[in-house]
């Protein structure tokens, strides 16, 4: 109940913000056919918003179980630079894919195992790799962008599919094949009751520190991914800049998505939501010709709404407030 | 308390330090190595490796003695490299500051130890601007004011601009979007139509740049960008919008990396405005001339070039970064 109702309110946010752009410029629905494939805002906002959509996935997932990653941008950048680095010389693009997810798997796993097996705190785990990631993958690229010119990588971030945006169907495909996984198996059981209550959980039988690590490692493996698409959509790995603050968006969209920092519920579906606004958001800045140095003000305004119309004490205040007034009169 | 316990300490280091400072120019005059100490702000761009390269590379081949610091990033790293260069006794020491408070302790210490100091590329703000010798920098203003006149001839004066703005508050993007902004007020036919910030991201000039197609249609002449990453995000944002960029649309930007400058001979973008990372020689030369008494300028500029298609080709070999 509690969840569903967050869904709907962020669903309403949603709507509502496409409803300002419409008011302003009708175009910002205008979905066109352009050289066989589909050409508009919302693809756009489906495509640049499809990298944060990955990365929130998995931070869906270190969140419900109590934790939080970080290191996801940091994860992002080394996972292009590896792939500057073999593309450039010469491996093939489903052994560059390989690599890219096992940097990031492994990325996670060591997270995982600072966080589950040493019991380091999350945040400060995971802030390691965050500060060192960036370093390695500076060290990758030579402190120089890598132009990568190889089609068919670009294609997984910038392709059509009988007119379709690659990017968002694979996102989407991933959406879909993990919320099967979680919901149709007890795995997703399994993390909500080790984010609720890891000691109860592991008194239960559960092996609370190892779904804590595959928490992460499905994590990493989705920053490394992430890493991918970020390389593939401007043809280069940017070491300094890829996933730059990317890990605040994916755990805005967590949150907002009606997923608890303290751990235990998750709603996958709402991180989506989460994801879709966010880009929603960034696309009115420009469609709407908000000044860049006063665009961070309607965000931070956006996520105080969000969590304020979240907050379940807020709504039993204002609803008793109701009630005591309709009572007055 | 500390001070009475120090001063029988310090007195013979200021001793030391003040018979080193005055044997500097007599040892320099025998023909010793000067020892010139850099702190850097860290290696966060090609521009910048390009910066540190020219420094190492310059002083190499005068015979200095540089120690070069990275910061990566962070003042306090710096602070302590400049500590650590005036314990060390170099004669001169270069800073690129990150950022512009909180340097005057850290100067007036070598103010003390009177090793003269440089700043370079970016500018600090002080109460007391005795504090360091002089400064050498990029003329984010100039720059733009370049790009500003350059497309006004280009286009004889008429077109519909949208600008992609650098990290919004920082130094270059301010200037050179003030500078611009000056530059084409003289030419009632050019106008901006829209200016948003892509953060200096390739990524970001692209996304603004998908934005802006849809919303103004072909109303788009003029691409204006800060930097050259945007500049070519925005001409990847074109061609996927089945428009050919540097023909249908004009794109002008700064900063001339290589790969601009192999797109302006490729007919993909139109123009670049050099911003010089290669400030070795000007750097070395002043410490020269600072060490050997001479008076220089407060403020000291690089001189920055323009390419476009008419010399783009020419010195693209000679690129170095």
């Amino acid at each position: 109940m509690k969840r569903h109702s967050s869904l709907l309110w962020l669903a309403v946010g949603l709507i509502l913000l496409v409803a300002y752009n419409l008011v302003g410029n009708p175009a910002f629905l205008k979905i066109s056919v352009q050289d066989g494939h589909l050409y508009g805002v919302p693809i756009d906002i489906l495509t640049q918003g499809s990298r944060t959509m990955l990365l929130a996935l998995g931070m869906t997932l270190v969140i419900a179980t109590g934790g939080v990653d970080l290191s996801v941008g940091s994860v992002v950048a080394i996972a292009g630079a590896v792939c500057a680095l073999l593309l450039n010389s010469g491996t093939s693009l489903v052994v560059t894919l390989a690599a890219a997810v096992g940097v990031g798997a492994l990325a996670g796993g060591v997270n995982g195992t600072l966080v589950a097996r040493l019991g380091i705190q999350p945040i400060v785990a995971t802030l390691i790799l965050m500060v060192a990631g960036r370093g390695i993958a500076q060290l990758i690229c030579g402190g120089q962008v890598i132009i990568i010119d190889r089609k068919s990588f670009e294609f997984l971030a910038n392709g059509f599919v009988a007119g379709l945006p690659v990017a968002p169907l694979v996102v989407g495909g991933l959406y879909g094949l993990t919320h099967l996984f979680l919901r149709r198996t007890a795995v997703g059981l399994f993390v909500e009751a080790v984010g609720d209550n890891e000691t109860a959980s592991r008194f239960a039988g559960l092996a609370a520190a190892r779904v804590k690590i595959l928490a992460y490692v499905f994590c990493g493996v989705c920053a490394g991914l992430t890493g991918v698409l970020t390389a593939a959509n401007i043809r280069a790995a940017d070491a300094n800049r890829a996933g730059e603050n990317a890990e605040l968006d994916a755990i805005f969209a967590v949150v907002v998505g009606g997923t608890a920092l303290t751990g235990g519920r998750f709603s996958i579906l709402g991180t989506f939501l989460g994801a879709l606004l966010i880009q929603t958001l960034a696309a009115t800045m420009y469609f709407r010709g908000v000044p860049p140095a006063v665009a961070p003000v309607p965000k931070a305004l956006l996520i105080l709404a969000v969590s304020l119309l979240q907050s379940e004490k807020l709504r039993t205040w204002i609803a008793s407030h109701w009630r005591r007034k309709e009572g007055a009169v | 308390m500390h001070r009475t316990l120090l001063r029988p300490l310090a007195s013979p280091f200021l001793l030391l330090a003040a018979a080193l400072c005055i044997a500097c120019p007599a040892l320099h005059a025998a023909g010793k190595t000067l020892k010139v100490g850099f702190a850097q702000t860290g290696a966060e761009s090609a521009w910048r490796t390009a910066n540190s390269e020219s420094m190492k590379s310059e002083a190499a081949k005068r015979g200095i003695d540089l120690k070069f610091s990275d910061g990566q990033g962070k003042q306090e790293n710096q602070i302590r490299a400049v500590r650590s260069f005036i314990t060390q006794g170099v004669d001169a020491i270069v800073i690129a500051p990150i950022v512009e408070t909180g340097w005057d302790p850290v100067l007036r210490e070598a103010k003390r130890a009177k090793i003269p100091v440089i700043l370079t590329d970016r500018t600090i703000q002080t109460s007391d601007e005795s504090l360091y010798a002089c400064f050498i920098g990029s003329d984010f203003y100039e720059e733009g004011k370049m790009a500003a006149d350059w497309l006004a001839k280009f286009t004889g004066g008429k077109g519909s601009i949208v600008e992609l703005q650098g990290t919004p508050g920082s130094a270059p993007a301010n200037e050179r979007r003030k500078a611009f902004g000056d530059g084409i007020k003289k030419y009632p036919g050019l106008k901006i139509i829209d200016s948003q910030s892509g953060n200096f991201e390739r990524s970001g000039g692209k996304q603004v740049m998908e934005a802006f197609l849809k919303k103004h249609g072909k109303a788009i002449g003029i691409v204006y960008a800060h930097n050259d990453d945007m500049a070519l995000g925005a001409a990847q944002a074109i061609e996927e919008a089945g428009l050919k960029p540097g023909k249908d649309i004009v794109l002008v930007s700064i900063d001339a990396i290589k790969e601009a400058v192999a797109a302006v001979a490729a007919g993909r973008l139109n123009c670049t405005v050099e911003c010089n990372p290669l400030f070795g020689p000007k750097v070395f030369d002043t410490v020269s001339k600072l060490l050997a008494g001479e008076k220089v300028p407060k403020k000291m500029y690089n001189k920055d070039e323009l390419f476009d298609a008419t010399n783009a080709a020419k010195v693209l070999p000679s690129r170095q970064y």
